[in-house]
């Protein structure tokens, strides 16, 4: 579907940028880069406008030969851009509409993390860690005590510092950054894997 | 740049207009004829028609016109449009030819030169056989002609030539060569414009008549042609409607053609010819959204016909040139009106157009990559005989030959042979770079800055590319700090990356190390293995030797380099840079801290830099000196660790100046204020760090302030913002992102050791010496010099305050106006440890109300610190708010001698002025003497002697005195009469006897004095005794000027009534005296019992 998501940030530098022809990675870079001016410019445009009857959906910002740009804003002026191949009709407005919702609820997800500070590159590296599920009550994930929400039960000492053990099930589990900054990876990903 | 085969003809880019050839003007020798070809070309505005005109001889030959053909039956045509077709319509075979020629009417020689007239037509007629063309004849005269149908001789002789030269009457013109040339030779050229346009229309006709003729099979090609040529028509007879329709439908056609590999170029030539037009006209239609869509429909359909895979370079030529060609178009039209937008406007095309170019390098590149021993084949394949090719978009080996096979395979490979070997000398950076540089023009008059950044990115590649090291620098260099100011690190390193290279290839120092220390540091997105690459290169570098060349550099350019840099070793110059942080991110960050925001003078200003390096392996610096507003203190900032220029990568963990990836390094520096700078800032201007030595290269780092480079505001932000709990380090380890840069202090003068007590008693009284006593004692441990007292109102305060206020040290005599407020600097001399010294100042405060009264002691002391002796300035001051009060209040009132309260006084009659002082102070005061002043206008009955003198009252008592005054008749004055004053001389009881008197005035209040007209004076004994006669006197006076009427009648009271003595009831009762008081005198005498 999608070749290339990226969130950037107010500041307009990049929070999360991935694309499927990870060879080319660069293009697409540049791609959303300049798809700023368009969003700049269309930010400023509706600068005006009460914010409740805001668009956030920005629409087409420019195309190109093989590609379209589309946009996306947010309340706080936190963007997201996707870049889809021109030769894919089947994906309509509505659909980019969809997807962008989509992204944005996860995102709102990632932000909703205690562990994930406004402003940071969103990184899933805890994400990686591994996922013991063969323990008795699991599966569990593990991840590295940060913050006070690891006050929670159990500890583990294991290589990488302390651990922190929670059942996925409980409500803790949905706050923890892996799973969460995971799930926006996954979501990413999901959308770029239906192209193929 | 000569136009090359992919350039558009320029019979195809220009606007046809109407061809019109005049014939028989000399215009060379003969004036008349110069001055009419003069009118038909100057001034060749919009308003005029729009006709092409040419000045050719008489007997010139016209391009031959093949016998028509009466059936198309067997012909084959052999190209879809012939090169020569276009120019041959817009430049040689003209729509209409003029015949001038000079005739008048009333010639006498008529017949001659009317048969000459005739001739001259006959022979262009002749030149131009089987053409449409028209012929005009056009008669210059020398008079003005008669309104028509008055000059029967005209009219006649009109028709005769008209005859003679075969023409209708609509085409033979006058032209009176008078005073309104102009006018005539417009409305010469509107009635030529027409025959133009019949004669366009009639071409149209005859193209259009052979369309019944042609069949699908054999003649597809015709149909395009004849449909261009309709279009072309068209345009010519400037029906620029009908002429976008015909060229919409020859778009079609153009498809519809069976492609082959042999044929698709020139299908794709003349699609791209017809998609030219379709876009300028409908540019000219002001249909600008059509034009686009044309042009995408055009895109579309062509992207994918590639033609021969060998040749591919050719596509993306072809390609690249139809996106420029519309960018011109539609910036033409911008020029001429149109309004473009952000998303829509030329650069997008110019930018594709550059993209083409890019792709037909590359293409280039992979098929054209002969070894050098392969020559051009000879004979040329692409030569032709005449030099240009018969049709539009064929091969110069085969022309003509429609077949999709190839009759001889080898003519064949010896002509693709030849158009690669062509291809390879083309300029591909020099076309690429001119079309992104169009693009840049676009983009930034379109509001797109990051897309002329991005643009401006790969023109310096393009320029690397070039081998144009120097100008690929100065594009990147220049687009660097967008990139690197809205932190896209990845784009930013890919830029650096090339940067690097260039200036390697350059043999560049400055810029070489400056970009290697930016790409080993945390903006930089390189793996560790190429950052450990640069970081080796930057310690060759500095150790004066070369670096290994970058990667994927060209190899004859990297031999050059390395010369360059062989150069560069042999020249020992002088080899420190100095390069400031704050425009980019190098590996080595630094913050400057003082301990706190202000130090006092006597200790040492303390203060850390911390340095955190990025880099992938250990490294040593050599110095680090900081540099302040204050150029004293670099001196004692300082830090030098001697190390040979091998060593700095060696002995990683040792020595202060050797920082470890990642890890924070904390320097601490003092050094001891100067005592001027005491209430001054310190502030750091710079930290440099220095890389290297001076006997190999030197790098020294500058950092404005204290630290920070281009990153480091929005990481300053990022972390004030998190609210991670960083984990705990070690203690002598601080996390780096926790440290904020404070780079400047305050000095501040040392903390005294001294008490300044303030002894009085408040509040103070008006007017008086008001004593302030100061004890100052020293509680240093040394003897302090030259202490100085500061004493006074305190500034700031009412102006008002200032003036009622005086302030001396001798108590023995009055301040008045001329003393100041405040004291400043009284010496008092030095005092040794434990002393104390009294100091008494005055105060008089004129007005009521709180003043703050300031006493400011300063000193001098000799301190040591960090061993060094420095003199210390210290002071303390006090401030006391002190009430002022009025000392009394005074009462004064008027009242008869019979201590009857009175509202005014009478002339001339005694009366009691009786004053009250109520003393308001809260300390006993001691009234000395008091006075009154008396008006002139009062006198006194007795003696004015104080009454109160040396009197004490205590708080809240009082002191009367009582004065008998008299007041002269004075007639009647508005307002009453002054009395005068009354003056009180006081002091505090407790104050010492040499404290001068206070002297109050005060006005005493106005009385009002009246006149009467009668006064009675009774003078009565003080007693009486029982059953003795009491003597009683009445004193009657006539106060007025004139004798009055008085009736006395006079009642006793019940008290004598138990006397019983009838002759006091009977005078009481009886006496009834009538009598004349004369003016001021008379006395009456009556006694009482």
């Amino acid at each position: 579907m999608a070749v290339c998501i990226a969130v950037i940030a107010k500041e307009n530098y990049p929070l999360y940028i991935r694309s499927t022809p990870t060879e080319n990675e660069l293009k697409f870079h540049y791609m959303v880069h300049t798809s700023l001016d368009v969003v700049d410019e269309k930010i400023s445009a509706m600068g005006k406008a009460l914010v409740d009857q805001r668009e956030l959906y920005l629409g087409l910002l420019y195309p190109t030969e093989d590609y379209k740009v589309y946009g996306y804003v947010t309340n706080s002026k936190v963007k997201f851009v996707m870049v889809v191949d021109s030769s894919n009709t089947a994906l309509r407005d509505n659909e980019i509409r969809s997807m962008f919702r989509k992204l944005h609820n996860s995102y709102t997800d990632v932000m909703c993390n205690p562990f994930y500070n406004p402003g940071d590159r969103i990184q899933s590296r805890w994400a990686l860690l591994p996922v013991s599920a063969s323990s008795p009550g699991g599966p569990y994930f593990l991840c590295p005590i940060q913050s006070r929400w690891a006050l929670l039960p159990v500890s583990v000492s294991s290589p990488g510092g302390p651990y922190f053990l929670c059942p996925i099930q409980s409500r803790w589990a949905l706050l923890l950054c892996p799973i969460q900054s995971r799930a926006f990876d996954n979501m990413v990903t999901s959308m770029m894997i239906q192209v193929c | 740049m000569s136009p090359t085969q992919w350039d558009l003809p320029v019979e195809l880019c220009c606007r046809p207009m109407a061809f019109v050839t005049l014939t028989g003007l000399d215009v060379v020798y003969n004036a008349v004829h110069r001055a009419v070809w003069d009118a038909f070309c100057a001034n060749r505005r919009a308003d005029r028609v729009p006709i092409s005109f040419k000045v050719l001889p008489g007997d010139h030959e016209y391009p031959k016109c093949r016998p028509k053909r009466t059936s198309y039956e067997w012909y084959i045509p052999k190209g879809i449009l012939k090169t020569g077709w276009m120019n041959k319509h817009l430049n040689l075979v003209p729509a209409l030819v003029v015949v001038f020629y000079e005739l008048d009417w009333d010639e006498p020689q008529w017949k001659e030169k009317q048969s000459e007239c005739a001739t001259r037509v006959e022979i262009v007629r002749q030149s131009l056989q089987g053409r449409n063309t028209k012929v005009a004849v056009v008669l210059i005269q020398k008079k003005t002609p008669l309104p028509p149908g008055e000059d029967v001789i005209a009219s006649e002789r009109a028709a005769a030539l008209c005859n003679a030269c075969e023409l209708s009457g609509k085409s033979l013109f006058v032209l009176p060569h008078t005073d309104h040339l102009v006018g005539y030779i417009i409305r010469l050229e509107n009635a030529f414009y027409e025959h133009a346009q019949t004669y366009y229309y009639t071409e149209i006709r005859r193209v259009k008549s052979h369309k019944e003729f042609l069949n699908k099979t054999t003649h597809q090609l015709l149909f395009v042609r004849h449909q261009f040529k309709i279009a072309f028509f068209s345009e010519l007879k400037q029906d620029t409607q009908n002429a976008l329709k015909n060229y919409r439908t020859a778009y079609n056609l153009v498809h519809e053609l069976r492609a082959h590999e042999t044929n698709i170029l020139e299908i794709k030539t003349m699609a791209g010819f017809i998609n030219y037009k379709i876009c300028r006209l409908c540019f000219q239609h002001n249909t600008p959204l059509d034009a686009i869509a044309q042009f995408r429909k055009h895109i579309d359909l062509c992207k994918k016909k590639i033609g021969s895979a060998e040749l591919s370079f050719e596509h993306a030529a072809w390609m690249s040139k139809q996106f420029q060609a519309f960018g011109d178009l539609f910036d033409e039209a911008i020029k001429l009106g149109l309004t473009a937008i952000q998303t829509q406007n030329p650069g997008f095309y110019y930018q594709q157009a550059a993209y083409y170019a890019q792709e037909r390098k590359q293409l280039a590149k992979s098929l054209c990559n002969h070894e050098a021993s392969i020559m051009y084949p000879n004979p040329d394949p692409l030569e032709t005989q005449t030099g240009v090719l018969d049709f539009y978009g064929q091969r110069s080996w085969r022309q003509g030959i429609l077949s999709f096979d190839l009759s001889d395979p080898e003519k064949e490979k010896v002509g693709v042979l030849a158009i690669q070997l062509k291809e390879r000398n083309v300029a591909h950076s020099e076309i690429i770079i001119t079309l992104l540089s169009n693009a840049v023009a676009q983009f930034k008059k379109y509001k797109c800055p990051r897309m002329k950044s991005h643009l401006m990115v790969q023109m310096g590649e393009e320029y690397y590319y070039a081998k144009d090291y120097t100008k690929a620098l100065k594009l990147l260099d220049y687009v660097m700090c967008d990139y690197r100011s809205e932190g896209w690190w990845t784009l930013l390193t890919s830029i650096l990356t090339t940067a690097l290279k260039c200036s390697y290839l350059m043999a560049q120092l400055k810029d070489y190390i400056t970009y290697s220390l930016e790409l080993l540091g945390r903006a930089s997105t390189l793996k560790d293995d190429q950052k450990s690459r640069i970081e080796k290169n930057l310690i060759n570098v500095l150790m004066n030797e070369s670096p290994d060349p970058e990667p994927d550099c060209d190899i004859f350019a990297v031999k050059t380099a390395q010369k360059l840099w062989a150069d560069r070793i042999s020249l020992a110059g002088s080899n420190i840079f100095t390069i400031g942080v704050q425009d980019f991110v190098p590996f080595v960050q630094c913050k400057a801290k003082f301990h706190a925001p202000s130090f006092h003078v006597d200790v040492p200003v303390e203060f850390d830099i911390y340095l955190k390096a990025d880099c992938p392996h250990p490294i040593r610096f050599s110095k680090l000196c900081v540099s302040f507003n204050n150029q004293e203190y670099n001196q004692f900032c300082v830090i030098e660790e001697a190390s040979k220029a091998n060593e700095v990568l060696e002995n990683p963990t040792q020595g202060k100046m050797c920082l470890v990836p990642g890890k924070t390094r904390k320097l601490l520096f003092k050094f001891v204020a100067k005592t001027e700078d005491v209430g001054k800032k310190i502030e750091i201007t710079s930290v440099d760090l220095a890389l290297g030595n001076e006997t190999g290269r030197c790098v020294v780092l500058n950092w404005q302030g204290g630290g920070g480079d281009a990153a480091s505001s929005q990481e300053a932000l990022q972390a004030a913002r998190s609210f991670k709990r960083r984990p705990k380090l070690p203690d002598n380890e601080v996390h780096w992102d926790s440290i904020i840069i404070q780079a400047s202090t305050m000095i501040i003068s040392r903390v005294p050791n001294i008490s300044v007590h303030l002894r009085h008693e408040p509040p103070a009284l008006t007017n008086e010496m008001y004593c302030l006593v100061v004890t100052v004692q020293s509680h240093e441990k040394t003897q302090i010099r030259d202490v100085k007292l500061t004493a006074g109102l305190k500034p700031g305060q009412d102006a008002n305050l200032t003036q009622k206020t005086h302030v001396t040290l001798h108590g023995t005599e009055l301040c008045d106006e001329s003393y100041p407020a405040l004291l400043t600097d009284i010496p008092v001399g030095d005092l040794h440890p434990g002393e104390q010294l009294e100091k008494m100042l005055y105060v008089r405060c004129g007005t009521v109300g709180s003043r703050m009264f300031l006493v400011y002691v300063s000193y001098l002391i000799n301190i040591t610190a960090e061993e060094k002796e420095i003199v210390c300035k210290c002071h303390k001051d006090e401030t006391v708010t002190i009430e002022t009060v009025f000392p009394f209040d005074v009462a004064v009132k008027f009242v008869s001698t019979k201590f009857e309260h009175l509202e005014r006084v009478y002339a001339d009659i005694p009366f009691l002025l009786m004053t009250d002082l109520l003393s308001a102070s809260p300390w006993a005061l001691t009234v000395v003497s008091s006075e009154l002043q008396l008006a002139p206008s009062m006198t006194t009955v007795d003696q004015l002697e104080s009454q109160v003198d040396n009197v004490v009252l205590q708080t809240g008592e009082s002191a009367s005195e009582c004065f008998c005054l008299r007041c002269p008749s004075l007639g009647n004055v508005e307002g009453g009469v002054a009395t005068g004053h009354y003056i009180i001389s006081w002091k505090r009881t407790s104050a010492m006897e040499n404290i001068p008197v206070i002297r109050t005035v005060i006005t005493l209040p106005h009385v009002i004095v009246e006149n009467i007209p009668l006064h009675v004076n009774a003078d009565l004994p003080s007693f009486g005794r029982v059953r003795e006669s009491l003597p009683v006197k009445y004193h009657l006076q006539n106060k007025t000027d004139f004798v009055q009427d008085v009736e006395i009648s006079v009642e006793p009271s019940d008290a004598f009534m138990f006397s019983g003595l009838k002759q006091v009831q009977a005078i009481s009762c009886g006496v009834y005296v009538d009598t004349k008081l004369r003016p001021r005198d008379g006395e009456l005498y009556l006694w009482f019992l």
